[in-house]
């Protein structure tokens, strides 16, 4: 479970072009479920995902997460909470890089590499051996049906083909839980439901997922626990659909 | 296997083919490095064994050359000096030399002429060094023609060409009788060009000198290191050809470093931003930087070094041969024996492959520290 607790991110602050993007939020994500975060651009969707993803730090307020396990920190704490507001950046590094996965609106993957490679990236720095990690870049390209792309370079791939290497390279660490920011952003109606069917698959395998979106095919998704509504960097509704 | 070194191989694997998707720009890179350290190491190379070489040869140097001086230039100095300056306490023995130069018109040539101190050479004979053979195109046996002081003939014939070893020191060499060197030149009997001396106390050196120079005042007396300390300079750091030719490799290296100081692309930058989103710590990012920097300039001063130690060992530095070997056009046929100086390699490791590495890695520290959420927002 993540817990929001009046979260505020302000940039520049005490300057004249102070701004806040999230303001005061208050939001708890199940674990297990996918919540959607739903908004017009500038709502703050993407600035929330970054500071729940451990990618930037609140101005202030509280994000705990619960049943997180980390190599810096005791099994109690992990059960009682963690407060990840105010860790340093290596302790930061360390919880997104074994706690989430993240897909990119603009898939952010290497360019001149291939897709395998692409996949493995996240491990690399996690000191686990080369032969372990590619194992399980491959399984993953196995079960996005994409294992004849495995030695080909992301270059080579099509939009759908490349949503599909950015889920696997999100799942190589395998992650409680996966955010994904405007994933359909770039893709047509039939890859988008695609991608939500993947979601889904994910979903039941107990994975905590969480999209900030505003197209219809994913907030509207039969899929979907939990659809936060946001507009200028504030909660404006929370329908928790059953 | 220990994780942390499972980081290491895991990360430079990714730098391996992080360099191999920039072939050109990182094969370039890789070339014009390794040229710099080339050039460099061949001098100190090619300047290291120069030296030894003269500092073996100097070994058998007499122990102080005093010569007579006439308004500051060099004069002939009588052999009765030298009798009186065998009387000083301390010199072993001294022996009058006579030698000069000589510039062949026909061939376009000098040669240094000498009368050996250690060998007789009968009249109208000489021995001659490799170059004056290749030069002329004679060899033993064959007649050697001097012009004498008043455009009249000597004709000496080629006992013995000196053997290929010698021929640092030897390659202009002419080697003749006293009678003969006296008659070509109309130099008098009873004056040497200078006098070798031996001491046999290295610490009585400078009385001695001071002796002489009290008892002869119009003579200069050198002692053998400083004929060292003049080769030293001349082929040292500071010696003019070095300085201009270090300067113009240096300054390259510290264009090509700050090129690359300032030349992260915005691809390099983008990329830097994806790694730091997906779990690289701002440590890895700087790790793989630095692998990325290691491997280019490494494998550029291997490559430079090993290339420069064939140019100047077994190719006797054929690309320095107009400017640093000999002079006139006998250049010396020689083969260096190899000697390296591993403190000056040593210098070259740290001024060339440290820097680079700082500069792959300044830039990449001052983008891997943004947010890791940057690219989120790209």
């Amino acid at each position: 479970m993540i817990q929001l607790s009046q979260v505020t991110k302000s940039f520049n602050s005490g300057k004249p072009n102070q701004f806040t993007a999230v303001d005061d939020v208050s939001l708890t994500i199940e674990q297990g479920q996918l919540t959607v975060l739903k908004g017009p651009s500038g709502s703050g969707k993407t600035t929330l995902l970054s500071l729940i993803g451990c990618m930037a730090r609140p101005s202030s307020g509280r994000i705990t997460l619960h049943g997180v396990r980390t190599a810096f920190f005791p099994d109690d704490t992990a059960a009682s909470g963690l407060n990840i507001s105010s860790l340093p950046e290596r302790f930061l590094t360390e919880i997104r890089r074994t706690t989430f996965g993240f897909i990119f609106q603009q898939f952010s993957l290497v360019k001149g590499i291939t897709a395998l490679e692409n996949i493995m990236l996240p491990a690399y720095p996690t000191g686990e051996s080369q032969a372990a990690v590619r194992k399980r870049a491959l399984d993953l390209l196995d079960l996005f049906a994409i294992s004849r792309h495995a030695s080909a370079p992301v270059d080579w791939l099509s939009g759908g083909e490349l949503q599909r290497v950015a889920i696997a390279r999100a799942m190589i660490n395998n992650p409680a839980a996966i955010i994904a920011d405007e994933p359909t952003a770039h893709l047509d109606s039939r890859l988008s439901v695609e991608f939500m069917e993947t979601i889904g698959s994910l979903k039941s395998t107990g994975k905590t997922v969480l999209i900030a979106s505003h197209d219809p095919i994913v907030y509207d998704s039969p899929l979907a626990d939990t659809v936060v509504e946001m507009r200028d960097g504030r909660i404006t509704g929370i329908k928790k659909l059953p | 296997m220990h994780s942390s070194l499972n980081r290491h191989i895991n990360i430079l694997d990714f730098a391996l083919s992080s360099l191999l998707r920039r072939k050109t720009k990182n094969s370039s890179l890789l070339v014009l490095y390794m040229l710099i350290v080339f050039i460099i190491a061949s001098l100190i190379f090619f300047v290291h064994a120069l030296k030894r070489e003269a500092a073996l040869i100097l070994k058998n140097a007499p122990d102080m050359v005093v010569q007579r001086m006439i308004a500051g230039r060099h004069d002939l100095i009588p052999v009765s000096y030298g009798e009186k300056i065998g009387a000083i306490r301390g010199v072993s023995a001294v022996v009058p030399r006579l030698w000069g130069y000589y510039y062949d018109p026909v061939f376009g040539a000098n040669y240094t002429l000498m009368v050996p101190d250690n060998r007789t050479i009968s009249p109208e004979n000489v021995i001659i060094g490799s170059g004056v053979a290749r030069n002329q195109r004679i060899k033993t046996g064959d007649l050697l023609t001097f012009r004498t002081y008043d455009k009249g003939s000597l004709l000496l014939q080629v006992e013995q060409i000196l053997p290929y070893e010698s021929e640092l020191v030897a390659a202009d060499l002419v080697l003749m009788s006293a009678s003969d060197f006296q008659a070509m030149f109309r130099m008098p009997r009873g004056v040497a060009t200078d006098l070798a001396l031996t001491v046999a106390n290295p610490l009585e050196l400078i009385t001695v000198a001071n002796k002489i120079v009290e008892q002869f005042p119009d003579t200069r007396p050198i002692l053998k290191s400083e004929i060292l300390r003049t080769y030293n300079s001349v082929f040292d750091w500071r010696g003019g050809m070095m300085v201009v030719m270090l300067g113009v490799a240096v300054l390259s290296f510290v264009i090509f470093a700050w090129d690359k100081a300032t030349g992260l692309s915005a691809e390099e930058r983008k990329e830097i931003g994806i790694l730091k989103s997906i779990g690289w710590e701002t440590s890895d990012v700087l790790l793989l930087k630095f692998w990325e920097g290691a491997v280019i300039s490494l494998s550029a001063f291997l490559a430079g070094v090993v290339l420069a130690y064939g140019h100047v060992f077994f190719f006797s530095a054929a690309l320095f041969e107009h400017p640093l070997k000999g002079w006139s056009i006998l250049y010396p046929q020689f083969r260096l024996v190899p000697a390296v100086d591993a403190y000056q390699l040593s210098i070259l490791f740290f001024l060339s492959v440290i820097p680079y590495t700082a500069a792959t890695i300044i830039p990449a520290w001052l983008a891997a520290t943004v947010d890791p959420d940057a690219a989120m927002r790209s």
